[in-house]
């Protein structure tokens, strides 16, 4: 067990014990390590590393750190970035959202993650710190698989870098039931008006998070950006394209078929209520 | 092993740990603290929730070593007076959930009274769909809810009429 107190010692301790697993708020590993389904000798606790800490609100950008807590992610990016903040809300229970943190959830890229599908909607940045220096990896090249990050030996999640988009911003779920569950399947969709850009990311219905782009282009060619509104008909058939983007994940928590529904649904929800907010 | 430097229901605790000792095994077979329950082992059911730094935390997912500098309160730091748990000294959600019948078997009561410390203190006059919501990392399987719910309304209601939303946490310190 080593308690850094700063980055450059965390990077230190990982990068001397390559068996070394980073912990944040553990509501995965401690989870994980009780329930005898992995073993760890060496963990590497974040909480005191002053650096993953605090949130900046810029006017161009919202850069938060990686040790911010759900309920952080509740409290303090509401007005920012909604999307991120309805997703927080949604996750486990109050006592696993003052505990997870946003690092922790995109290092520990759970298949049924929250952070990563609203990340993709948002553009988001992830700054990554590790032996060789400071590197900013797009959301969306950051997890190759379940479990598996694009991290370098020593490097870990320091902070996420999100452009402040002007418009709308939607994050839905459906799971086995209300709360305390993983999710089956989770849109998360932005409106950017200053861009005209649709911007949507699916997670926990696929291996890993994803931008259904041609649902994306189809929806901005549709949408009269002046007015922001649309045909009636288009949230249907964008929601119908978001589902047929991959084929789905079938697994004890849900079929395809029913994560096919879920997501178009979601997605058609989505887009519904941002188009009339 | 580490060093812990520990705040418990206002004791200060110095102490060394097993790295892979969990918050509440510190809790009950180190200091004793044995009304904090452990139910489920796995971070489902909430029964070993206690405060820590002032919110809710379960403490079978949390190692005794990363609450390493925090205050910790547990069901049995609630209570005003000397520590004897004399009723009349009982924290208002404790005089509640005895009154309204808030429990059954009362295995997830201080889990489920730590959290609605927690609740209370963010929302001082919680809906019952606020209540519902913010209880949901508790379980119970036995009462089906609704004397909890009716609980929580009447230590709200307590607590506001006493003016202290802010001072729930009492401790013995």
């Amino acid at each position: 067990m080593s308690r850094p107190r700063g980055l450059a010692e965390a990077i230190d301790v990982l990068r001397a014990d390559p068996a070394a697993v980073p912990l944040g708020g553990g509501t995965d590993l401690l989870v994980a390590l009780r329930a005898g389904e992995r073993s760890v000798r060496h963990v590497v606790a974040l909480r005191r590393v002053e650096e993953l800490a605090g949130v900046t609100t810029g006017p161009d950008a919202v850069d938060l750190g990686a040790g911010l807590t759900w309920a952080g992610m509740e409290a303090q990016v509401g007005a920012t970035l909604p999307a991120l903040a309805a997703a927080a809300r949604a996750v486990g229970s109050p006592q696993a959202r003052n505990a997870g943190t946003l690092g922790g959830n995109l290092g520990s890229a759970a298949i049924t993650g929250s952070t990563l599908p609203v990340l993709l909607a948002l553009d988001a940045g992830v700054e990554v710190a590790g032996p060789a220096g400071t590197r900013t990896v797009p959301a969306g090249d950051l997890v190759r698989g379940p479990g598996d990050v694009a991290l370098h030996a020593g490097e870990i999640v320091t902070r996420v870098r999100i452009p402040r988009a002007r418009g709308p911003q939607q994050f839905l779920k459906v799971g086995q039931r209300g709360s305390v569950i993983t999710a089956v399947a989770q849109v998360a969709l932005v409106l950017d008006l200053g861009a005209r850009r649709v911007r949507c990311g699916v997670g926990a219905a696929t291996p890993v998070a994803f931008r259904p782009r041609a649902a994306e282009r189809a929806a901005e060619a549709a949408i009269d950006w002046d007015a922001v509104t649309a045909d009636p008909d288009l949230p249907r058939r964008f929601g119908a394209l978001v589902a047929a983007d991959r084929p789905p994940l079938d697994d004890l928590r849900a079929s395809a078929a029913y994560r096919r529904h879920a997501v178009a649904v979601l997605a058609e929800r989505a887009l519904a209520r941002a188009l009339a907010a | 092993m580490p060093d812990i430097d520990v705040r418990i229901n206002g004791i200060r605790y110095q102490d060394h740990v097993e790295p892979r000792l969990l918050l509440v095994h510190y809790l009950r077979d180190r200091l004793g603290l044995t009304g904090t329950n452990v139910g489920c082992d796995t971070s489902n059911c909430g029964a070993c929730t206690v405060l820590v730094d002032g919110t809710g935390a379960k403490s079978c997912t949390m190692l005794a070593v990363q609450a390493d500098g925090t205050e910790i309160t547990t069901i049995q730091g609630l209570a005003g007076g000397e520590g004897a748990g004399a009723p009349e000294d009982w924290h208002p959600l404790q005089k509640a959930f005895n009154a309204e019948h808030g429990l059954q078997c009362g295995y997830c009561t201080p889990g489920m009274i730590m959290s609605s410390v927690d609740l209370l203190q963010r929302n001082p006059d919680p809906t019952e769909d606020e209540i519902r919501h913010g209880l949901e990392g508790n379980l119970c399987r036995c009462t089906g809810y609704q004397n909890i719910v009716k609980a929580v309304q009447a230590a709200a209601g307590e607590l506001r009429a006493a003016g202290a939303p802010g001072a729930v946490v009492g401790g013995q310190s």
